[in-house]
Parts: C-alpha cells; structure tokens; sequence
C-alpha cells in the first residue's frame, strides 16, 4: 500500500490535537513507581546470593600497546582467587554485536585504555581487587592514533554515501554559499546505576546470567556465540535498569561474558558491579563528530545544495558505529527540503574507548552541526532564524534525501508555528538582536537572547532494520484470568510496565490490571528485539495489542456459544455482553482457563512492504515515520564570567499518538536535559587516549541547579502506518535542546560556538577571536 | 567494634570495624538495598539518608559517626512520613529509572521537616546534591509542589 494514500485516510478522521497532560485517566501510575520510590525494588547489585564471588577486570593502562606477555601468578592472590586471561577463553575471542571484532579479553595487544585485560574472582569486591595485583602483564606501548584527524585517511571503519538531484547545479543555482565546521563532545551516560550484571550455572547445567541491561537477546547472543553454548542453555534475564539511554545496549553483552567465564571457571555465582569510576573508564560513550556544511541557497534563502560531510570517531573496535554512522546521514539535512544532496559519513578508528549507542544515535550530532547551519544561512540572507526555517522546512510530499516521499503526518511547521506562538520568539529574538548592537551588556548586567531549533527523529530500527528483526511478542491467559504479555522490552524508566497493559487493555475493552507484564527472561519471553530507537511504544506495543486482542476473541467467542445468545458477545470495560447477558471478563477468563488451558497468541512484527530500503544506495523508505519537534530555549550570559545559565526550554513535539501523556512528558523533559548538559557542560575529554575527567567530581552534568524550566506541548497528529499509531518519543528530545541553547547564546552575545560544549573557556576563545569586546562598545 | 545507634526509630548494634561506609553496612550488613550507590564519593546524592534529621551521603560517613545517634533511610521514610510525596513522585513523573529517587525522597523528606510549603528555589537548593539523569527534575518540581494542593 501507498503510505501516503493510507495516512491520508487516517488524518480525515483524526486530525492534529493537542494532548493534555492533566488528564489523568489517560495516564495512569506505573505499577512499578512505589516500589522503587521506597527502595524495595530490585535492582542489579540489590540481592546477594549464596555463596557469590565477586570479579574485578584488569584494565589496559595504554592506548595502544603489544602485550609481550601475560601470566597469573596465584600465589601473589588473596587465598581462592582465580584469574583469567585471554589464553584461557576456548569460544571465539569476541563479543558478537554487528560482527565479533570487539575482543572479551585483549589477547596479543591493547587498543585503548581502559580495555579489558584479565578477570579476576575471589570472595568480597574487596578481595577480587586485590587479586588483580597476581597478573603479571608486559607490554611494549606502540604508537597511538587518539584523534579522528590521525586516523584519517587509512583507518575507517564504515563509509557511507547519500546522494540525491545534481549537487554541483544546485550551488550554481545559489545566491550564496555559506560553510560551516561543527563539533561535538564524547557524551558520558551517567545512568545513576552504574553497570551490574551476575551469572550462575543451574542445576540443569544452564547458564543464567542477570543484570542491568537493555537487550536480553543480544546478551543471549553474545553469551551462545562466545561460549560455543546452544541458545536454550544460556538464559539471560534483565533486572531493572537504573538508567540506560543506549549505554546498556552494548557493553552488557561484554559484561556478561566476563561474568560468565568466571562463572564457569568457579562453578560458583560471580557478580560484577562497576563503581563509577570503572563505569566511565570502561563503557562506551556518545561519539564525538565533526561536520561540516556547505550550503547553497537562492536569494530568498530557499536551499538549492547541501553537502555535508559527517565524521565520527568510533573509538578503538567497530561496535555499533555503522548504525549510529547509518542514522547520523539519515538525519544529515534535518527537517529541510533540499534538491540537490550529497551526504558523506565516515566513522574512523581511534585508539580511544569504542562509542557507542547513546540517545539520538547518531542524530543529535548532525541536527547540531545542520541547525546552526540555518542560523548562519539565515544571517547570510538577511533573514531571521524562524524565518529560514519557514522557507525550507519539510511538508507533506517533500522528498528525502533518500527520495523518500513523506506522508501527511510530516508536522515539522506545526511544531515551528506553534513554538513561535507559545514563546514569541521572533519579537524577542530581534530585540536581543537590536540590543546587543546598541549596548554593552554589563551596564545591566547579565544578557539574554533566545534561540530556535527544528528537528526531527526517524521512529525505529533504520532501514530495513525491523524486518531482520522480526520482532516477536506473545500473549498468554493466567490461570487467575489476567494476560501475561510477554515481551523482551526492559522498563528503563521510559514506563513500557504501563504503557504496554495501557495499549492492550485500549485494544480489548478491558482494565489496565487485566493485564501483567512478563519480567524479561529469555526463558519465558520471546524475542520482540531490543530495546532501542525509540520503538517500543510504536512496534512492540502494537503487536502486544493485537496478541491480546486475539486471546480477547477466543474467550469471547467460547463464552458466545456457551451462553449460546442470538446475539453477538462482545467485550467492553472489562464485561462481556451479549443483548442483556453480561459476566465479568476476568470470571469467564478464568473459567477458560480452566477449560482450555493458558492459551497463548505469538505475534511476529512485519513491517508494510511499502517500508522498503536499499541498504547498497540509501535509496527508499530509511525510517516508517518521522517525529518532529521545534525548541525555544532562553539563556543569559553573565558579561564577566561568560557563564551561560539555561532559563527556559520550551518543547513543542509532535510524536504520533500520546499514549501516557504523564510519562510521554517526562521522555521530553529528560532529554531536553540531557540536551542542555551536552550543550553546555558535558564533555568526557580524552587526553592521548586517556579519559581524564573519569569521576563525577570532574565530569559535570546538570543538577536541579542548572536546569531551565522545561515547558513541553504535546501535538498529537495520529498516523497510522505501524502499530499503535505512536512515533518514537524517546530520542527526539536529545536532538533539539542543544542546537536551540546555542543560538540563544549568539543571540545574547554574538559568539557563534562551532564546537560543544559551550563552555565558558570556548565562549572567551571565542569572544577573543571576534574582538567582540571592542566591537560593543557604545558608539 | 560494635557500633549502636537508632535506626529508623529501632536501637541496633552492628558488628563491623569503625570506618566502613555506613552506605556498605546497610546494604550488605543490614539488607536495606534501598540506598543507593552512584558514585562513592558524594557527587550524585543516591546514597542520602538522614542523621539527625540532616541530609548526609552515606557512602562518605564512617560507620563510628553514627553511635548514639539516630539514623533514617528510604526503607523508614517510607514507611512514614513520605508516603504523600512518593504517591505524587509516582502519579506526576518524579520516578522513572528510579535510581535516584530514594535519595531524593530521603533529601526531600529533610527539606519538608524544615519548610511545609517549599518555593521552586527552595526545592533547588535542597536536591542540589541529587542528581537524576532521567527526568529533567521537572516532575520532582511537579510533585513537590503538588503536596501543597488538597
């Protein structure tokens, strides 16, 4: 089917509308809140086990270095204590993500620091810290390459390539041509729990290994791949996690090696709980990228080229970084309709920390790198920064640079008009403007300015990504007449505990509490993917939906002919109802039960075949739907210290169906935050290949002190092309506060920063290179 | 050494040498997981609980500080007094990962002995030293405030 014929279909009925949070019954409390709120929940690191030992990882001092030896030296240990080394594994030495480049334990040489040399276990944390003085290793330290500029040209790992219309016609078209180099630092996760994960072997000989992740079955994966171990005898079962944001995709796979070789080689529990020193030194990272920009635009500021060439550093082993470089082009030009494109991405090797998987993956970096482009375009034509982006900002049937033709749920202008409606931000903008050239700012004092961004999220696995996939969810009735759904999605905190009874009880005509949600254990759930992209709510719940619903009809249909009326059953608010016959859904559920069985319904994700992409060409449909959003974010900058402090941030985001407004919220205000930290503070700085600001003493992240009053309004613009009719709402948020916070220090200050964070160190070299401080004085 | 102090309203005597973390007695010792570790060394709040009705790190505090004194963690708070602020935590968006929040429920819970009717600024001030990661602190304001509504 045509997408565009199907949403069309969809909008006449539905129409944009504008969610409210306060509506209650639309967002009832996570069943999961109290316990954690009071302590009584169980994360990784909570319940101890019988007879537990505890490992500690022996890490590489060099960047880049041959090892010339490696022994374990028992007799220098505490009493007990094994160790590990490479030599000792008898699986493929690798942790199968993409491919399985990326090494358990370094064997003949190290490539950052930080990697993982030897495993030791003994009997307190304590002990097992001791016990890494018994390794013996010598290396002999090789030249490293720590920046993407030394690694270029040779060392690339992936390369990709968007083109699309005649790129070198386009700038002849152009009135003006305006380049732009843009920065951004290596982003630190900080979940507040730090990595936990435990493995033990059961009595049947499988092995079982829980914590702290995102992806069960991509530790599963990892763990049957590496141990040479069928699939059936590895059961991995996610705990909680006190925080992700992609930082608990894939190191947890590395993790769980780890714990399960020393698990195997004692025969006893082993857990490892990283400090947060170890988790900053040793898991991946947001990528650090340079893009740059050259734009050609018609007099009236209408795009005729983009070039952008995106490069980011993917630390030492290729990872995840094809994907994360996958979405970075996907996302390279923005929400902007340009004709003539070429997007070249490349992610190169360094010998630095691998990154990895973070919120936005990929897009938060180029929509940074292409709305401050805008901002500079803009003043290049003359016009303000709203205004630009009115010219250029995608509708309904623009094309992608990948010739995708987008559907009636595109809404980028809905969300700029509205952000301009609820901030006035192109009145204030102009007066910061007017001021700043008039007055020297400390007369007063501090100065303020505001600053836009519109941005946009592809909802999903990239590509082709979700039918590799096959997300699979099943439904299954509980002898006391509930649902279980089971699927492997972790609650993280995003709330999928009740968004996903929510959806199924919407789709069945019953209670929120007819339903229980499975723990995710390999053992018990079925494979519906990790979880990442934002896909959760929008894939998995749909499915979840549909699976319930399917059990709905079988019990309707039995109790239909039991009762044997001439009527139809049907089922609504939890009552069956056949003319003037009615029964309680949850009674005759468990009757069923009792009858048939725990019937159960497997459902298997199929993305529409209009969902087609060219992974050779990057021509096609790359994401199903978009989410949009346009921020106005408010600063003032104090004229002395060149401190930025953040006041306001107002989101407008347009994500598909609301399902929990309450927690829809929180995603955006939680990222909007994360956001502003990257813009402004968060920066995890390598110095030759070591992380020098590894503790949160030193790696600085907003407080309750340095956040913005965040305002977020909820457009609704239902679409119906997948599932449940939401778009992704996760990463959209990391993708606009920073571009905004940015814009609104130029418009303060006249310091355009091309590199984050925006430090008040960059500000003065900044401010130095303009000469800006003659340049205000009053004339 | 034994160590004797009041914990959540109970006298109890701990077997353990003087300097450990109070954070590691209560969470191997004692079982009372519910503080949090997020650092070990005072920066992220995660481990807060009260001493003598005062906000303290635990994982900063040696066991031999709290003799003779009383001690209160999330378990306890929980229990009594915080029970209004963690149902609105819960209904307005204050908890989502969870791993901060007993500590701010403990920070929290110190700041409402002090002052009924917190200001925005006020809240700021007292959670300064509890970070959260997922939820921009914006539904910790929502919640706060909401305990001054009927």
């Amino acid at each position: 089917m045509n997408p565009r014929s199907q949403t069309a279909r969809a909008r006449s009925d539905l129409g944009t509308r504008e969610s409210e949070a306060a509506r209650d019954d639309r967002s009832p409390a996570r069943p999961d809140g109290f316990a954690k709120a009071s302590g009584s929940l169980a994360y990784a690191d909570d319940a101890r086990l019988e007879g537990m030992l505890f490992g500690a990882t022996l890490r590489s001092p060099h960047p880049h270095a041959r090892i010339r030896s490696a022994h374990w030296r028992p007799e220098r240990a505490p009493a007990g204590a094994i160790g590990l080394l490479a030599r000792d594994l008898t699986g493929p030495n690798g942790v199968q993500l993409l491919d399985d480049a990326w090494p358990i334990l370094a064997g003949d040489g190290v490539h950052h620091v930080g990697e993982a040399v030897g495993l030791a276990a003994a009997t307190s944390p304590e002990a097992a810290q001791a016990a890494l003085a018994a390794f013996e290793i010598e290396y002999e330290p090789l030249p490293a390459r720590t920046t993407p500029a030394e690694a270029l040209p040779s060392d690339v790992f992936t390369e990709l390539e968007i083109l699309h219309g005649d790129v070198a016609h386009g700038f002849t078209q152009a009135a003006h041509i305006v380049e732009g180099t843009w920065r951004t630092a290596r982003q630190e996760h900080v979940y507040i729990e730090c990595q936990s994960m435990t493995a033990w072997i059961d009595t049947d000989d499988t092995l079982v290994v829980q914590g702290s992740m995102q992806c069960p079955y991509y530790v599963q994966n990892a763990l049957s791949h590496a141990l040479k171990r069928p699939a059936q005898r590895v059961r991995v079962v996610a705990t909680p996690p006190g925080g992700g944001f992609g930082g608990k995709e894939d190191y947890p796979s590395l993790l769980a090696l780890h714990v399960a070789l020393l698990a195997l080689a004692t025969r006893h529990p082993v857990r490892i709980s990283y400090d947060r020193h170890e988790d900053m030194l040793a898991t991946s990272k947001r990528h650090p990228s340079e893009v740059h920009h050259r734009s050609g635009v018609d007099s009236d500021g209408r795009l005729t080229a983009m070039d952008v060439d995106i490069l980011l550093d993917a630390g030492a082993y290729r990872t995840l970084s094809p994907v994360v470089l996958s979405r970075a082009v996907l996302h390279a030009t923005g929400a902007y309709r340009c004709p003539n494109v070429r997007i070249r991405g490349r992610a190169v090797r360094t010998h630095t920390l691998p990154n990895g998987a973070f919120r936005g993956f990929g897009a938060p970096q180029v929509l940074f790198a292409v709305e401050r482009q805008m901002d500079r375009i803009a003043r290049a034509v003359g016009i303000d920064p709203l205004e630009i982006r009115l010219r250029n900002v995608l509708e309904p049937g623009d094309e992608l640079p990948t010739g995708q033709v987008l559907d009636d749920s595109t809404s980028a202008r809905l969300c700029l008009e509205r952000v301009e409606r609820e901030t006035d931000f192109r009145r204030r903008w102009r007066e910061h403007e007017r001021q700043r050239s008039t007055i020297s700012g400390d007369a007063n004092g501090s100065r303020k300015g505001v600053g836009i961004s519109l941005y946009l999220h592809g909802s999903g696995f990239t590509g082709n990504g979700e039918k590799r996939l096959a997300s699979t969810v099943r439904a299954r009735l509980r002898s006391d007449g509930r649902i279980e759904l089971q699927t492997a999605s972790v609650d993280m905190g995003q709330g999928s505990c009740i968004v996903l009874p929510m959806v199924a009880a919407d789709a069945c005509g019953l209670h929120v509490d007819d339903f229980v949600v499975a723990e995710p254990d390999t053992s018990r759930v079925p494979d519906s993917g990790p979880t990442v992209a934002s896909r959760t709510s929008m894939i998995v719940a749909g499915e979840v939906a549909l699976a319930a619903q399917e059990i709905c009809g079988q019990i309707v249909d039995a109790w239909g002919k039991r009762i044997d009326s001439a009527e139809e059953a049907r089922l609504e608010a939890g009552e069956l109802l056949a003319g003037s016959r009615s029964e309680a859904f949850r009674q005759v559920a468990r009757c069923h039960y009792l009858e048939y069985g725990a019937s159960e319904v497997t459902r298997v994700h199929t993305p529409p075949a209009w969902q087609e992409f060219d992974e050779e060409s990057y021509r096609g449909v790359a994401y199903p739907t978009y989410a949009f959003g346009a921020d106005v974010a408010e600063v003032e900058v104090d004229p002395d210290t060149l401190q930025v402090r953040p006041l306001a941030v107002t989101a407008v985001c347009e994500v598909g169906r609301v399902l929990h407004p309450v927690l829809c919220r929180g995603q955006i205000e939680g990222g909007t935050l994360q956001a502003v930290g990257w813009a402004l503070m968060e920066e995890a700085q390598c110095r030759e290949g070591h992380l020098v600001n590894d503790r949160l003493a030193t790696y600085l992240l907003p407080t309750v002190q340095d956040c913005p009053e965040i305002q977020v309004v909820l457009l609704e613009h239902p679409w119906n092309g997948v599932g449940t009719g939401a778009k992704g709402v996760g990463e959209l948020p990391m993708n606009g506060a920073a571009p905004a916070v940015v814009a609104a220090i130029e418009n303060a200050t006249g310091l355009a920063i091309a590199e984050l964070p925006a430090t008040p160190e960059r500000l003065l070299v900044e401010l130095e290179r303009q000469g800006l401080a003659d340049r205000t004085q009053p004339s | 050494m034994s160590i004797e102090f009041l914990l959540n309203g109970e006298r109890i005597e701990v077997e353990a040498p003087p300097m450990s973390r109070l954070l590691d007695v209560l969470r191997r010792e004692l079982g009372l997981t519910g503080t949090k570790e997020g650092c070990g060394e005072g920066e992220c709040g995660a481990c807060t609980v009260l001493l003598e009705d005062v906000p303290v790190l635990s994982c900063l505090l040696p066991l031999v500080q709290c003799e003779g004194r009383r001690v209160d963690t999330i378990e306890g708070l929980a229990r009594s007094e915080a029970g209004p602020l963690i149902e609105r935590l819960v209904s307005l968006g204050g908890v989502q990962c969870g791993a901060c929040t007993p500590g701010i429920v403990v920070a929290t819970c110190a700041l409402l002995r002090q002052t009924e009717n917190p200001t925005r600024a006020q809240v700021a001030q007292a959670l300064a030293g509890n970070l959260c990661r997922c939820t921009g602190y914006e539904g910790i304001h929502r919640a706060i405030q909401a305990l001054a509504e009927p």
